[in-house]
């Protein structure tokens, strides 16, 4: 059974192109996605994440409880700050990539819609002490507003001035008169906020962002967007780039390991070992250097040798050329080295560049 | 809905001929550019050569995946639409914009005439669209 969002019937009447994501109806993509692509680096978007998985840990042990289950360092986060972070199999392979807000009296971990239930199922398995886990996936909507003009365009109508609210820091306010969770995050590289609203009011919430933002020309944008979006920045996508058989320290996802943490995590041990050793591959960028377009699970040559793989590529709209991630052996994984990727039965030439490809976005630092 | 033009003939790979005495001329149906969104390059890898009914005769690349593009009928690939055909910017996207005119792709000279009745008309290209259609 798929399920649709409360925003579905935005979806249809907006003209987007529906296809099944993590479960859900989804829009793709409204005018195309090399048009919403540009439209949100240059003005605004809007993005159903609804999809995305929501789960509340609350108790006396949350804390302890969480920083054994993620490798970031849950414990340095104030109330209503955020981090990235990502949960480990024992062996450092990778259960999920997440966000942890720290909120007044609970923690909220937003998921990857895929994995919702596999992450909820893993957290309630390794449960301990006083700890609540509660998946509230389906009574919240999730909206991401990313684009230079996402702040003048959402502070309309927000009762509260968005202004002090930092990059991973979160507020609570009322958003078209509802009581939203708003935090400054996203997945696009540019300045935005993501909004958390009750599932009943979402349509409220959307109509008023519409209509407040009107000026500033906003569109709902897919999920074809949303990836071309995150590559260019180098953001990891689960099933893709990251997933049980990879590890976040090849992945790049180091300043998001704390290794020393007390207590360490699930996964610390292991993970020690590859900080130790370095990792034997790494996920790099690949910009190509002749007109192909590289895809996810392509061969990477050096020379003659196959020394990797594409997990993503696309044409990138703000590059106007191919991009790609790929795992290489780490001898390989510096910028400037020249590989090639076999792209259509031809070698097609690539160079490891510094991440990200895209460097102008508006995302505060 | 997907236009399809009741005066062309289609393949269950989601191309279309417009067979004007021996020449077919050759491109992808609007039900096939929506699906692929985006068209940013497209070759015809087969130009000049004599190909096969169904065989691959270049391909298609959008911003999400590639697509080939097989050969409607055999015969000999004649011409290319040299507007698109390996250009860069936005003139691919002319596949998008007009896929049954200024967005065709290349003209076979056609061997094998008696191919044609191989082909799906209108009414049996649109009831294979509506099995594709999810939605």
């Amino acid at each position: 059974m798929i399920k649709q969002t409360p925003f579905y019937p935005r979806h249809l009447s907006a003209g987007g192109k529906i296809i099944e994501f993590a479960g859900y109806h989804l829009p793709v993509q409204f005018k195309g996605i090399i048009p919403e692509h540009h439209h949100v680096r240059t003005k605004v978007g809007v993005f159903d994440v609804s999809h995305m998985g929501r789960i509340r840990i609350s108790g006396n042990d949350a804390l302890r409880f969480i920083n054994h289950m993620t490798t970031n360092d849950a414990s340095t986060l104030a109330v209503y700050q955020a981090q990235y972070s990502v949960m480990c199999y024992p062996d450092g392979g990778i259960v999920d990539d997440l966000v942890v807000y720290r909120l007044p009296d609970h923690y909220l971990l937003v998921v990857n819609g895929a994995n919702n239930e596999k992450d909820t199922q893993w957290l309630l398995e390794h449960r301990n002490g006083d700890v609540r886990i509660e998946n509230i996936t389906d009574a919240v909507a999730q909206l991401a507003i990313q684009g230079p003009k996402a702040e003048p365009c959402l502070q309309k109508i927000c009762s509260i001035d968005l202004a002090p609210v930092g990059f991973y820091w979160a507020t609570e306010g009322k958003i078209a008169g509802i009581d939203c969770l708003i935090s400054r995050t996203g997945y696009t590289g540019e300045d935005g906020f993501e909004l958390y609203i009750p599932a009943q009011s979402a349509l409220a919430v959307w109509d008023a962002l519409m209509e407040a933002g009107r000026e500033f020309e906003i569109e709902p944008i897919g999920l074809g967007a949303r990836d071309t979006l995150r590559l260019e920045m180098k953001y990891c996508l689960y099933g893709n780039d990251i997933d049980q058989t990879t590890n976040p320290l090849e992945a790049g996802l180091g300043f998001v390991v704390k290794l020393d943490k007390p207590g360490g995590f699930i996964g610390s041990e292991v993970l020690k070992q590859v900080a130790q050793e370095k990792p034997a591959r790494r996920l790099v960028c690949l910009e190509m250097l002749e007109k192909a377009i590289p895809r996810p699970r392509l061969p990477v040559f050096a020379d003659d040798n196959q020394i990797g793989i594409t997990t993503s590529g696309t044409m990138s709209p703000s590059l106007n050329k191919g991009i790609a991630l790929a795992y290489v052996q780490r001898r390989f994984s510096s910028s400037g080295t020249e590989l090639t990727i076999e792209i259509r039965n031809h070698r097609a030439r690539a160079v490891v560049v510094p991440p990200p490809f895209y460097k102008s976005g508006s995302r505060k630092k | 809905m997907a236009q399809i033009p009741e005066d062309l003939k289609y393949t269950k790979t989601h191309e279309w001929a417009r067979i004007e005495g021996d020449i077919a001329t050759v491109g992808i149906t609007d039900f096939a550019q929506h699906e692929l969104s985006d068209v940013v390059y497209v070759e015809i890898t087969a130009l000049g050569k004599t190909v096969k009914q169904n065989d691959p005769i270049g391909f298609i690349e959008a911003v999400k995946a590639t697509s080939d593009i097989y050969a409607p009928l055999s015969g000999e690939v004649i011409e290319v639409n040299t507007q698109i055909h390996k250009a860069e910017g936005e003139a691919p996207a002319m596949v998008n914009r007009d896929p049954y005119g200024q967005g065709w792709l290349c003209r076979i000279k056609i061997s094998h005439p008696e191919e044609i009745n191989s082909l799906l008309d209108h009414t049996a290209y649109a009831e294979l669209v509506k099995r594709s259609e999810h939605h």
